[in-house]
């Protein structure tokens, strides 16, 4: 059986002043394939004016093992959140 | 229906016994999923679970890419370009579909030339609707009317399948299913109110396409082994005859609107269900067709082996272009 085709990531940029967000993947040749393949499987009713390919192999996820270890710090330092905070009675404006 | 768990040749026996594998991790993976917590690619999941899910996402997937045959089959003879227009989006869809669900399936470790490799050596299923003809335009419009009908009513729910990818691949798919249903009817009532002959052609086709409609949904629930364990990993969220008795209670109005007649001597309204009594279906011929005795079954598989045949020097054509273009660029 002959190589398969890489697999790239599909970013879609659904307007201007948005961030790009993952959309799916496409298997292509190369680069310009890949963008063509997305534009085609991804954007058929106007979803996106901007794409981004990325070949899946550069992409490094965090392992769902760890996830505690990262995330949940976070979750007792409560006082980065404003509501922390009391403020007197009648104060407005903070 | 497309997803239904038809059990291919490698399904001898039911995958690792889940008692062979860690019983603290399962327990947390299963009480996730009882939580309706989704469930990510790289996180732990039974051996079970991951090829349930490889088995019914790339059925789907071939099951939309081979139901583009049927359809694809009358693009060129479209009574007007405004049929044609729309056909041709139809049937581009259902490709996307396809490529949708290959790629969340992609996820769970399984690869694009496996699945297709599955399919093409029919170790692999598909839904046996596609294995039935289409004879006459009046066919489109009863496939998009009943056949995308039923892949609604069986995807809606799937939207909130525990596996991550496919349920995301699924929110994606219904969007874009909702004209394929309408744009079907559409031609069937246009049929419907015509001459004569064009109301024939419209009934001709309800009666041709409504039972394997009905049998997309699946075996009867007491006949459908694996579904509980499915249900219980949300995998599948509601039983098929379920689904059925909703399509049904959607379908037989629309009929009527239009003036056709639902083939099944047995429909009748039934005041305390709720619902409609429908006659038995023919649990043989939707087995024959599993085994791959389907009218057209033969052409339908042939034409995906050739297409991939014959686009395979396309395909390293361009990943040798591709590589050479790497090394020239990198020795820049
Ligand atoms: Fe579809
Ligand atoms: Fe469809």
């Amino acid at each position: 059986m002959s190589k398969e085709w890489p697999l790239w990531e599909v970013f879609i940029r659904a307007k201007n002043g948005l961030a790009h967000k993952h959309a799916g993947s496409v298997h292509a040749a190369d680069a310009r394939m890949a963008l063509e393949a997305a534009r085609d499987t991804y954007t058929r009713r106007m979803e996106g004016v901007s794409l981004w390919v990325v070949p899946s192999v550069s992409i490094t996820a965090s392992d769902p093992g760890e996830a505690e270890a990262l995330f949940a710090p976070a979750q007792d330092k409560v006082y980065r959140h404003p509501t922390f905070y009391t403020v007197p009675d009648g104060v407005k404006n903070i | 229906m497309y997803t239904t768990e038809l059990k291919d040749k490698s399904q001898k026996q039911a995958a690792t016994p889940l008692s062979a594998e860690d019983p603290e991790r399962l327990a947390a993976f299963e009480a996730r999923v009882a939580a309706d917590d989704f469930i990510e690619p790289k996180d732990w999941m039974p051996d079970a679970y991951r090829k349930t899910l490889v088995r019914q996402i790339s059925q789907h997937a071939h099951s939309e890419i081979v139901g583009m045959l049927p359809e694809g089959n009358w693009i060129t003879r479209a009574p007007s370009l405004r049929r044609k227009a729309v056909l041709l989006a139809k049937v581009q869809d259902e490709g996307g579909h396809g490529l949708y669900l290959y790629a969340a399936a992609e996820t769970l470790g399984t690869s694009r030339d496996e699945m297709v490799e599955a399919l093409h050596s029919g170790r692999a299923k598909y839904s046996t609707i596609f294995n039935y003809p289409t004879l006459t335009w009046a066919d489109i419009g009863a496939i998009g009317w009943l056949v995308d009908g039923a892949a609604i009513m069986n995807q809606v729910p799937l939207q909130r399948t525990s596996y991550g990818p496919y349920a995301r691949a699924m929110v994606r798919i219904c969007k874009e299913e909702s004209f394929h249903q309408r744009q079907g009817y559409e031609i069937m009532t246009t049929l419907a109110k015509g001459s004569a002959e064009q109301k024939r052609m419209a009934q001709d086709a309800l009666d041709r396409w409504w039972w394997p409609s009905l049998m997309m949904f699946g075996p009867p629930d007491d006949n459908s082994p694996n579904s509980a364990q499915s249900m219980r990993w949300r995998i599948k969220r509601e039983s098929n005859d379920e689904i059925r008795q909703r399509f049904v209670d959607a379908t037989v109005p629309q009929a009527e609107a239009i003036g056709l007649s639902i083939p099944d001597a047995d429909l009748k309204w039934n005041e305390a269900r709720d619902a409609y009594d429908f006659g038995a279906i023919d649990w043989e011929e939707f087995y024959a067709v599993v085994r791959g005795e389907g009218p057209v079954a033969k052409e339908r598989m042939a034409a995906r082996v050739s297409a991939r045949e014959d686009g395979r020097w396309v395909r390293e054509a361009a990943l040798a272009h591709a590589e050479k273009r790497a090394v020239r660029l990198a020795a820049e």
